[in-house]
């Protein structure tokens, strides 16, 4: 039994298949990596694990358990947290209070709420804005509290869309050991991502999808040296000329 | 919610029982009265539209049914007006939470939403006016027989008193929400619905909660009313009128806060008042006055007033 199991999705968009017979698992206690060019249908994956699209065939399960097509809410209860590539903040809202709708999920009262949020912004290192308007941080913080929001409902397992994109390269360093805490403290992560240095460094397990299909499944570096994984970023025989060329 | 929360309230409470102590004038406390009728049901449309994002336009539908509900039960059936009054805020509560699940499981937003709860309100006072059962287009005069008992006052100051009760007790169940689980995943829909969804807030149940907490709230306003001035037909408790005063009062004062709805329920009807003795009695002219504003603070929204002063006084 996976602890999150992809079995044959499909997704398809009027004549558009953005998601096509894609199958694949993630580890429990894992960080796993799915990468792919621009408009392989990643987003639209994890709409559909987190619940925000229903598949148009396939199964997700979870623990075993099919979840397919249940309300993001329920799985956010169940567990299952995401964040999304452009970032969702409560505009009008504090730090804090950002983070609190999260914790209000596992806690009904409010001085429990804002005290679990505190210590998510300890862990993400946004303890210096708590009180700040969401609406006033840079996109590294903006990242920041999308992450604490969904680490603040106690997921066991978090996707993240590209928590990454838009960071220099020294707000990528900053952020790479932050997402490694958060697998170590015992929450699986599942992460979109284009930043390779992170995902070579972070990931142990990394599925690389391309118009809507899976085609490589493995470690950071057997998947970057697949054929087919060069192929798909650098076009048609760029495999073969780069051997050619080594 | 600690004390400390509840003491803008109480010091509230304090100053505007001074009211009839230092008023006695008829038509001023007639209008202070009124106030504070309004200040009820813009209270009510508050908690859908400043907490929850959820603007309605037709907040008469909860205010008319309150008032019907409480005249029609003492008249009909001879229920005590306080039992009638009760009965009231449920029927408008009820009659809000059907609105809020025939509209919100379909997933209407914003002009969507308004466009349809208006549309309710509207039904709501055709047929009122054309079913004999409400007394059709003459109305519903519930007869005068003044006894404490039957919630008619002889004295204005008694009823002012009442309805400052009421004003309170919507504040603090205000106050509460704003501090509860529920309260912030309001916040949380009005901000963004997409989010809170993501962090596991059922946007239907919560989007439900408001509305029907804000029916009934706005529905004791109507039944208020119909209790006091004795008198309600359907262009009166389910005109237009009362969801532009229910939803203007807060726009102008501060959508989403407190004390908001009273900031503009008092401002608005303030500046009504001395339009008409200053132009004199030209039917409309405050909701000529109205309109303009409605264009100014859509425009130049003021986000709140207190906190425009807060800003203002430097902090």
């Amino acid at each position: 039994m996976s602890f999150l199991e992809v079995d044959k999705v499909s997704k398809r968009f009027g004549g558009l298949l953005a998601v096509s017979d894609a199958s694949f698992t993630v580890a429990e206690g894992s960080i796993t990596g799915l990468i792919g060019p621009n408009g392989a249908g990643k987003t639209t994956l994890f709409a559909i694990v987190s619940g925000f699209e229903p598949p148009t065939s396939g199964q997700v399960r979870w623990r075993g358990q099919p979840i397919t097509g249940r309300p993001p809410h329920v799985l956010a209860g169940a567990g299952i947290a995401r964040t999304f590539q452009i970032v969702q903040p409560f505009a009008g809202l504090s730090v804090r209070e950002n983070i609190a709708v999260g914790a209000f999920l596992r806690h009904r009262r409010r001085a429990d709420a804002l005290e679990v949020a505190e210590q998510v912004a300890a862990r993400v290192g946004l303890s210096a804005e708590l009180d700040k308007p969401a609406a006033a941080l840079t996109v590294a913080g903006r990242k920041r509290v999308e992450l604490a929001k969904a680490l603040a409902t106690a997921p066991q397992l978090l996707l993240l869309d590209e928590v990454l994109a838009g960071l220099n390269p020294s707000e990528v360093r900053d952020i790479v050991p932050v997402v490694r805490a958060i697998r170590d403290s015992g929450v699986t992560v599942l992460m979109i991502e284009h930043v390779m240095q992170a995902v070579m460094n972070l990931c142990e397990a990394v599925h690389v999808l391309a118009q809507g299909r899976i085609i490589a499944s493995g470690t950071p570096a057997e998947v970057v040296a697949a054929p087919a994984v060069i192929e798909a970023y650098l076009g048609h025989g760029a495999a073969a000329r780069l051997a050619r060329h080594a | 919610m600690t004390p400390r929360d509840l003491l803008p309230i109480l010091a509230f409470a304090a100053l505007a029982a001074l009211v009839p102590i230092l008023v006695t004038a008829g038509t001023t406390l007639n209008f202070a009265i009124f106030t504070l009728i309004l200040c009820l049901a813009a209270q009510g449309w508050n908690i859908l539209g400043g907490y929850g994002g959820q603007y309605s336009f037709g907040h008469a539908a909860f205010f008319g049914t309150g008032a019907y509900a409480a005249a029609l039960l003492q008249l009909k059936l001879g229920i005590s007006p306080y039992g009638a009054f009760a009965t009231g805020i449920a029927a408008a509560a009820t009659v809000g939470f059907v609105i809020g699940f025939l509209s919100f499981r379909s997933g209407l937003r914003g002009s969507y939403f308004a466009l349809v709860t208006l549309a309710f309100a509207e039904v709501f006072r055709v047929l009122a006016n054309a079913v004999e059962f409400t007394g059709g287009a003459a109305g519903l005069l519930i007869p005068i027989d003044v006894r404490p008992a039957n919630f008619q006052f002889a004295s204005r100051a008694s009823f002012y008193l009442v309805a400052l009760g009421l004003v309170v007790v919507a504040l603090v169940m205000t106050r509460a929400l704003e501090r509860a689980r529920l309260g912030a995943q309001l916040v949380a829909v009005r901000e963004n619905e997409q989010a809170a969804r993501a962090l596991g807030v059922d946007v239907l149940r919560v989007k439900l909660s408001a509305i029907t907490l804000s029916a009934g709230i706005t529905g004791a306003a109507g039944a208020l009313y119909a209790q006091y001035f004795l008198y309600i037909d359907s262009n009166i408790a389910y005109g237009s009128w009362i969801s532009v005063e229910a939803l203007l009062a807060p726009i102008i004062g501060g959508a989403g806060t407190l004390f908001g709805p009273i900031v503009g329920a008092v401002l608005l009807h303030s500046l009504a008042e001395f339009t008409k003795s200053l132009v004199g009695r030209i039917p409309g002219v405050d909701l000529v006055i109205f309109g303009v504003l409605l264009i100014l603070v859509v425009r130049f929204p003021p986000r709140d007033l207190p906190g425009l002063i807060r800003r203002r006084l430097g902090r």
